[in-house]
């Protein structure tokens, strides 16, 4: 194959995979701009949404609704909706009430519902890999030189939604008043709260749309790939979680610029270096972020308050 | 008591653990195809509903806001400072437990003390990540890590190196230690979350480097280790070339069940030895400059006190106590492979230092037997393990973020005969 074709095969691929990180990482990066705290359980709600998709599915063709669009619509908005309430149920259970405890314990909490939301699921749909049928099928190829390259629908559709998911939430975070609300709290959750905002609802909100997002992502990777696991939301989790870090965690652009990023960072690594160790480029692309450069491509310098 | 209310809330609740249940409980998926299990989906709503019905009843009465607010002082929970040469009932009773320990695996079968030396195992890891966590603060999600360097050293150095058991010992416990310092320099300057997260990644670096460089660790097929060896007596029937088996030496039998009775004893001697060091760490400058950054960094620099230097001293004597901890792990199986050491094992660990409690030696102790015995007494039980222990971790956020036992510690000098208070609470168990 031609090289230039290997190259810009793996950037169509890189795009693809960095949309779906630049989606999970809205919830790691508007969780940590609101609360300053890492939401260890997210990677996992994204499997609950990868299972609430194939369950949505399946009912949907138990009701004999066979319309492509229907389907892939209602899917998408029952998996965003009942992963929302995940979002949401999760905030209120297991980390409001840790709101002025010591500085470890949400993030322990945390890990706790990480575990719980595995197990939970693990038990009650088995620990074998689950799979959908293939819903999209074709691709359209793009000749280059003597080679070519291609695109299949289903990347496409990530893609587009991918950018829709984010230029809505763009839009509602700039211009809307709940969107001014989540920045207020974002800079002073004190002040805010002083100034009339209920705080407490806005970071609600923040998790419900967090959870939302990577329920997104969820839906289109598992349209895409197809199989799945109790324990498929790790791995994808921390890359998400690297891609918020690299963008500057935080902010909210940032994060889907490290999605893209990182997706295509990996995308090249593993096509044109080797397969084998592209997590542990992925890994080590965030302690070297970490290290030389913790607030990221976007993100402010933390300053510490006394 | 308004009961309008309380059903109001309780039937929110019903609602929405009906949203959240429903799907993943009711409809398993069968291949393509799903099927239906209401009842399940029934009793669990039902469930919160009851619950969340009498929880708001008791929650609006006087004695119940009573009940509730203990919680809310355990939460703040600040560290019981004991005065100094006072021997509590457990501290008079260690000889004894350490005795009867000792003397246990000759009296119980090859099964249990296997178990037994895995759990003596997780008593050495969740010390070592009880200094990390529970002492200095610092959330340590790659503990792991250590611990495979130290069984890979076992492993990989007899292999390569033809080293022993017992310089693999020092060995391993210096290059986890080494591995500690590498990680830990550049990283322990920033803030603990992002710590935790580096943590994560170096751990998870470290299990794919293992399985992934099949030419120097033969991947996930593994490696063997060597087993110990009292003296270069082996324990085995028939010894390696210019070897003694141990039963030919002392004119025994031969009893497959020896080899395992010697690790046990090896692993409680470090436990006891990993122990007292805890004991004296916390009470030399170094042990109180971990607490203290632990409670409150800021103030700590503005004395003076050199943060990093204090953190990577903490950092490196946990791995040192993980690589150990290794060692004794790789020498019991005889066989190391990577799938040992995935996240799930860090996270274990932390499971124990959270339930034992955060700084507490005892509790830690307990806990680690509680977590690795109680699987294995009730197997129907291990199904649900690690549901169990996730519960668990939010729970014990929830209600007693220092762990079920807190952490008291000594006063430096005696603060009787000033007039000073004294809060000594004698019998509980030291910290």
């Amino acid at each position: 194959m031609d090289s230039l074709a290997i190259i810009l095969q793996q950037l169509v691929n890189g795009l693809t995979l960095g949309s779906v990180y630049g989606l999970i990482a809205i919830g790691y990066t508007m969780v940590y701009g609101i609360i300053g705290m890492i939401n260890f359980a997210h990677g996992d709600l994204y499997m609950v949404s990868a299972y609430l998709t194939a369950i949505f599915l399946a009912l949907l063709s138990f009701f004999g609704i066979d319309s492509l669009p229907v389907v892939l619509f209602l899917t998408l908005l029952g998996t965003m909706a009942i992963t929302g309430v995940y979002g949401w149920v999760i905030e209120r259970v297991a980390y409001r009430p840790l709101r002025n405890s010591t500085r470890l314990a949400p993030l322990i909490s945390a890990i706790g519902i990480s575990f719980v939301l595995q197990e939970y699921v693990r038990i009650n749909q088995g620990s074998n890999d689950q799979g959908i049928p293939a819903l999209l099928f074709g691709a359209v190829r793009v000749p280059v030189g003597n080679d070519f390259f291609q695109i299949t629908y289903s990347q496409i559709l990530i893609i587009v939604v991918s950018l829709l998911g984010m230029g809505l939430l763009t839009y509602v975070i700039q211009k809307t008043e709940l969107g001014r609300q989540c920045r207020a709290t974002q800079m002073d959750r004190k002040m805010s709260g002083i100034l009339g905002i209920h705080t407490d609802r806005i970071i609600s909100t923040v998790f419900v749309i967090g959870a939302a997002m990577g329920a997104v992502a969820g839906v289109l990777v598992t349209l895409n790939y197809g199989s799945f696991n109790f324990s498929s939301g790790f791995i994808i989790g921390i890359k998400a979680f690297t891609a918020a870090v690299l963008g500057g965690i935080g902010s909210l652009p940032g994060a889907m610029l490290g999605g893209i990023v990182l997706g295509m960072a990996e995308s090249l690594f593993s096509g044109l270096v080797n397969t084998d160790y592209k997590d542990v480029f992925a890994f080590g692309l965030l302690v070297t972020v970490m290290i030389f450069k913790p607030s990221g491509l976007l993100g402010k310098p933390a300053v510490e308050k006394v | 008591m308004n009961i309008k209310h309380s059903f109001l809330d309780a039937f929110v609740a019903a609602i929405l653990a009906t949203i959240v249940f429903g799907p993943i409980m009711g409809i398993v998926l069968d291949g393509y195809s799903f099927n239906l299990d209401v009842p399940r989906v029934a009793i669990i709503v039902g469930i919160i509903f009851v619950g969340r019905f009498v929880f708001q009843l008791t929650i609006s009465t006087q004695g119940g806001r009573d009940f509730f607010q203990q919680f809310e002082k355990g939460r703040a929970g600040s560290i019981e400072v004991t005065d100094p040469g006072i021997k509590t009932v457990l501290a008079k009773a260690i000889p004894f437990i350490m005795l009867a320990a000792a003397i246990l695996p000759f009296f119980i079968g090859k099964y249990w003390i296997t178990i037994l030396i895995l759990a003596y195992i997780y008593i050495l890891l969740g010390l070592g990540l009880n200094i990390v966590v529970g002492l200095a603060g610092l959330l340590d999600l790659g503990f792991v890590a250590f611990y495979a360097i130290g069984a890979y050293g076992l492993a990989l150095g007899s292999e390569y190196l033809g080293i022993g058991f017992w310089i693999a010992l020092p060995m391993s416990a210096i290059l986890a230690a080494s591995f500690g310092a590498i990680l830990g320099f550049p990283v322990l300057r920033m803030h603990g979350d992002y710590l935790a997260i580096v943590t994560l990644g170096f751990g998870e670096i470290i299990r794919l480097v293992l399985n992934n460089w099949s030419a120097f660790t033969h991947g996930p097929n593994g490696a063997s280790a060597p087993p110990a060896t009292l003296f270069n007596l082996e324990f085995k029937r028939t010894a390696a070339e210019g070897y003694t088996p141990f039963h030919e030496f002392f004119n025994i039998d031969y009893n497959s069940t020896h080899r395992y009775i010697f690790i046990y004893l090896l692993v409680l001697i470090a436990v006891a030895f990993a122990l007292r060091l805890k004991h004296r760490l916390v009470k030399m400058p170094i042990g109180r400059a971990w607490e203290a950054l632990r409670e409150n960094e800021i103030a700590c620099r503005s004395l003076g006190m050199n943060h990093v230097t204090i953190k990577l001293s903490a950092f490196m004597m946990g791995a040192a106590i993980a690589g150990v901890a290794g060692v004794f792990f790789a020498a019991k199986d005889g066989f190391v492979n990577p799938a040992s050491f995935s996240f799930i094992e860090s996270a274990l660990i932390l499971a124990i230092v959270v339930l034992g409690g955060l700084g507490s030696t005892v509790g830690v102790v307990i806990a680690a037997l509680l977590v690795i015995l109680i699987p294995e007494v009730m197997r129907e039980f291990s199904e649900y393990r690690y549901l169990v222990f996730g519960l668990l971790m939010v729970i014990m956020m929830i209600i007693r973020p220092r762990g079920l036992i807190t952490i008291k510690r000594d006063r430096k000098f005696s603060t009787k005969g000033e007039g000073a208070v004294v809060e000594t609470k004698q019998g509980e168990g030291a910290a």
